[in-house]
């Protein structure tokens, strides 16, 4: 698409899918925050939240070392009883061989973030070829970045073109789309954007909110616009897709506020991994903490949770 | 591009089922209720002079919370006569030391906010989190914003000296119980005057237990008395002679009476009256946004708002849009027991009141609107009343032209801005109004064109001590709030 058609085209799209109030909004996500979850519900919540955990480590310094730890804890969170295993590991492309050794046939998935994340800012044949490298190693899962240049620019039908082509490149692996709300900076655009991905993903694919390595990643405002945006695709064509903030979410709390936003928007029928992930690390064991806590009505210390990675 | 369609939609309906049920989540602070409450007279808890009492109770479960004292002509009298007693000295108080008072009564009330709000809500039925969020808080704001005023009199008609007017009598609905009386004592109190308040007979326990803050707060005997009781009691209120003014907050039937009533006289009156208020979605408003501007405009407080947004003016082309959405909104709101932390609709505040709405839904039905109702479980004790819509309403749908006071929603649609407007206007009242669109200009137009006292943007009931709220027309006339409420409690010269 060349520039000059891009503003029209960027007025179809927002006419299509129509405008955010930020201030609407963010009063809608205030009310989450003020349900009180308690007692049954309240462990329901947490089981269900480690559930829909993917544990990432995403830094230069990764190991496979570190990978099998990841893995150990991802397949055994804590010793106690009932505790579900995570939803996946998430890692970059060159680890994915070890996470894949390291998860096994246990259920648990192996996701692999790629296309030159998190700034995607490389040739799309190489972005490509990582998904393709990735897949082949054993990822059932690609996390993927949009072009977001392209996005701001208006050239959707190239950002919706790359899309197109990594979901061919992934083959059985599902995929995740993030948006990296923080670079699309208005919810307006987070709407589009979320709808532009959804029109090329497959049932059981996702859209994600972050990269976690900008300044503002999952935020209740910025999920509720793309779980709105969900509910939305899914009631006018019947494709459910799925959804994963990631970043920033570091309390059980918070993921339970989170859940509360799935259940009042999308739900039942979200409330489940197949269509609902937190990409987290740290959430992990204060989710673990808070479980034990409602288990013995005692706070554990620290130490009592084993460490599995420190990054976001 | 975004929308083609693949699969069938038709299949495509969202589950809001039990699979994640919310466990029960109570208040527990103690709300400190006494098992008898007397009149408030004089700085000191009197017997009325009959000897009666009425119960209160809890519209959540109809158990009685306890016995109100009723205020016959004599109590009136012995209010009136001991904040006339009182006015000399307090009215010649200088400005600063009169805000003092409020500040403190102001203080004392967030010190005691829980015990408050769980009390507020076990006397109304309104939920806990309306209660904890919302009155409490802004009833002390309001005696915070004008504890300031008390010492900036020089400010509130530049050029001119203001004198407090002597003894206000003041009669208050039971939807806001204590926010309502804060919006009345704090600009009486700061201007000056002396006041005898009645609050609604089916709420009257927060003002009891405020006198006991007047107490703590040391604020002279006289300055505030309130007096208990139902209508007759409140025409006493209003009709004595030694009121200087009148200011009233309830239905517009009432507040007629009440003008009838002091026709002749010279006191003063303000009135905030019924309501029945268009809220306009424009086709280019934030739809979601809206769908939850349309939720809080109606559902708040179960609609027992005068200025709720009870008309849905939508524009056709999105109607459907908006009204498939809203039904969605609607399946999960939580309605029950209002002391649960996660209840969104509470209880109905009266007996009378339930079948004021149950008898205003039926004439919708029979004239031939189409109703649809959440699906809810509403406690078997208790006055409930589910989250209502009404599609297919006309102009002269019953239900779109009399305050129902309730949880019901009447939609109607439009084509073009100027039927928006003129359907907004064809209304006997002129309270509020909410306007939904993306465009600047378009909400400058209709703030202009809608004959309202107060008109939202893009929000809905939205409330700040600062901003002004009365009506037009049978809305009433007066405002309350701002320098403008000041105005109403203040002779000029």
């Amino acid at each position: 698409m060349s520039p000059r058609n891009s503003t029209a085209a960027h007025a179809r799209l927002l006419d299509e899918v129509g405008a955010v109030d930020q201030v609407g909004v963010e009063e809608r996500v205030a009310k989450y925050t003020t349900r009180s979850i308690k007692k049954e519900a309240k462990s329901w919540g947490l089981k269900t939240a480690v559930s829909m955990t993917d544990l990432t480590t995403l830094e230069g310094k990764d190991t496979p070392g570190k990978i099998e730890s990841l893995c150990r804890k991802a397949l055994r969170p804590y010793d106690g009883p009932s505790v579900p295993t995570v939803a996946a590991v998430c890692v970059y492309p060159s680890m994915v061989r070890y996470a894949r050794a390291g998860v096994g046939s246990s259920g648990v998935k192996v996701a692999s973030v790629a296309t030159a994340f998190p700034s995607g800012q490389t040739h799309l044949r190489t972005r490509l070829a990582e998904v393709r490298g990735a897949v082949a190693d054993g990822a059932d899962e690609v996390d993927m970045v949009i072009n977001r240049g392209a996005f701001l620019s208006g050239e959707f039908s190239r950002v919706e073109d790359e899309i197109s082509e990594v979901v061919e490149a992934c083959g059985p692996a599902a995929l995740k789309v993030i948006l990296e709300v923080s670079e699309l900076e208005t919810f307006d655009n987070i709407r589009k954007a979320s709808f532009l991905a959804m029109g090329v993903l497959r049932p059981g694919d996702f859209i994600k909110t972050s990269t976690g390595k900008t300044t503002l990643n999952a935020t209740l405002a910025n999920n509720q616009v793309m779980i709105e945006a969900i509910r939305d695709f899914y009631l006018d064509t019947g494709v459910p897709i799925g959804m994963k903030p990631a970043g920033g979410i570091k309390t059980a709390k918070q993921s339970l506020q989170f859940l509360i936003a799935v259940k009042e928007t999308l739900g039942d029928a979200w409330l489940t991994k197949k269509r609902y992930r937190f990409g987290a690390s740290s959430l992990l064991n204060d989710l673990l903490r808070q479980l034990e806590k409602e288990r013995t009505g005692a706070y554990q210390a620290p130490y009592y949770f084993s460490d599995a990675s420190e990054s976001y | 591009m975004p929308t083609r369609k693949r699969n069938s939609p038709a299949a495509s309906r969202l589950i809001f089922g039990d699979l994640w049920e919310y466990d029960p989540a109570p208040e527990t602070a103690d709300p400190k209720l006494k098992e008898r409450y007397d009149l408030f007279i004089d700085g000191r808890f009197v017997r009325p002079r009959s000897g009666r009492y009425f119960p209160s109770i809890n519209p959540a479960n109809e158990r009685k919370l306890s016995n109100i004292a009723l205020a016959g002509p004599a109590d009136v009298d012995q209010a009136y006569r001991a904040a006339a007693r009182a006015f000399p000295k307090w009215g010649a108080l200088a400005g600063r030391e009169r805000g003092k008072y409020l500040f403190r009564i102001a203080r004392l009330l967030q010190d005691r906010a829980r015990e408050f709000a769980v009390a507020e809500t076990l006397d109304g039925g309104k939920p806990i989190k309306e209660s904890r969020d919302f009155d409490i808080p802004m009833a002390a704001a309001h005696f915070f914003y004008h504890a300031g005023w008390a010492d900036k009199l020089e400010y509130v008609a530049p050029g001119r000296r203001v004198s407090p007017l002597g003894v206000v009598g003041q009669v208050i609905p039971w939807n806001f119980p204590l926010l309502m009386l804060a919006w009345k004592l704090a600009p009486a109190l700061a201007m000056g005057n002396c006041v005898v308040l009645k609050p609604a007979e089916t709420t009257s326990i927060t003002a009891l237990k405020l006198a006991e803050i007047l107490q703590d707060a040391e604020l002279p005997p006289g300055v505030v008395n309130f007096v208990t009781g139902a209508g007759e009691t409140g025409a006493l209120v209003m009709g004595h002679p030694g009121a200087a003014k009148v200011a009233f907050t309830g239905s517009t039937e009432v507040g007629k009476a009440i003008m009838r009533q002091l026709a002749g006289t010279n006191k003063k009156m303000t009135m905030e009256l019924g309501g029945k208020a268009a809220n306009i979605i424009f086709d280019d408003a934030p739809i979601d946004q809206a769908v939850e501007g349309i939720v809080n405009a109606i559902f708040f407080n179960q609609g027992h708002v005068c200025c709720a947004g009870s008309r849905l003016l939508v524009q056709e082309s999105v109607a459907d849009r908006v009204v498939a959405k809203l039904k969605n909104r609607i399946r999960v709101l939580r309605v029950g027991d209002p002391l649960d932390k996660n209840t969104d609709l509470g209880a109905i505040n009266s007996r009378a009141q339930l079948s004021t709405i149950r008898r205003l839904v039926a004439s919708g039905v029979r004239e031939g609107a189409v109703m649809y109702q959440a699906p809810c479980a509403l406690p078997e004790r208790g006055f409930y009343f589910p989250p209502t819509l009404f599609t297919g309403v006309t102009q002269s749908h019953r239900i779109a032209r009399e305050e129902i006071f309730g949880p019901v929603l009447s939609i109607l649609t439009f084509r073009t801005v100027d039927e928006a407007i003129e359907k907004a206007n064809n209304t006997a009242y002129g309270l509020s109004a909410g306007v939904w669109t993306d465009k600047g200009s378009r909400i400058l137009r209709m703030s202009t064109e809608l004959k309202a006292g107060v008109v939202w943007a893009n929000t809905f009931n939205r409330f700040d001590p600062s901003s002004p709220f009365g009506g037009y027309k049978e809305s009433g006339f007066g405002r309350e709030g701002g320098r403008q409420g000041l105005l109403d409690y203040v002779s000029l010269s």
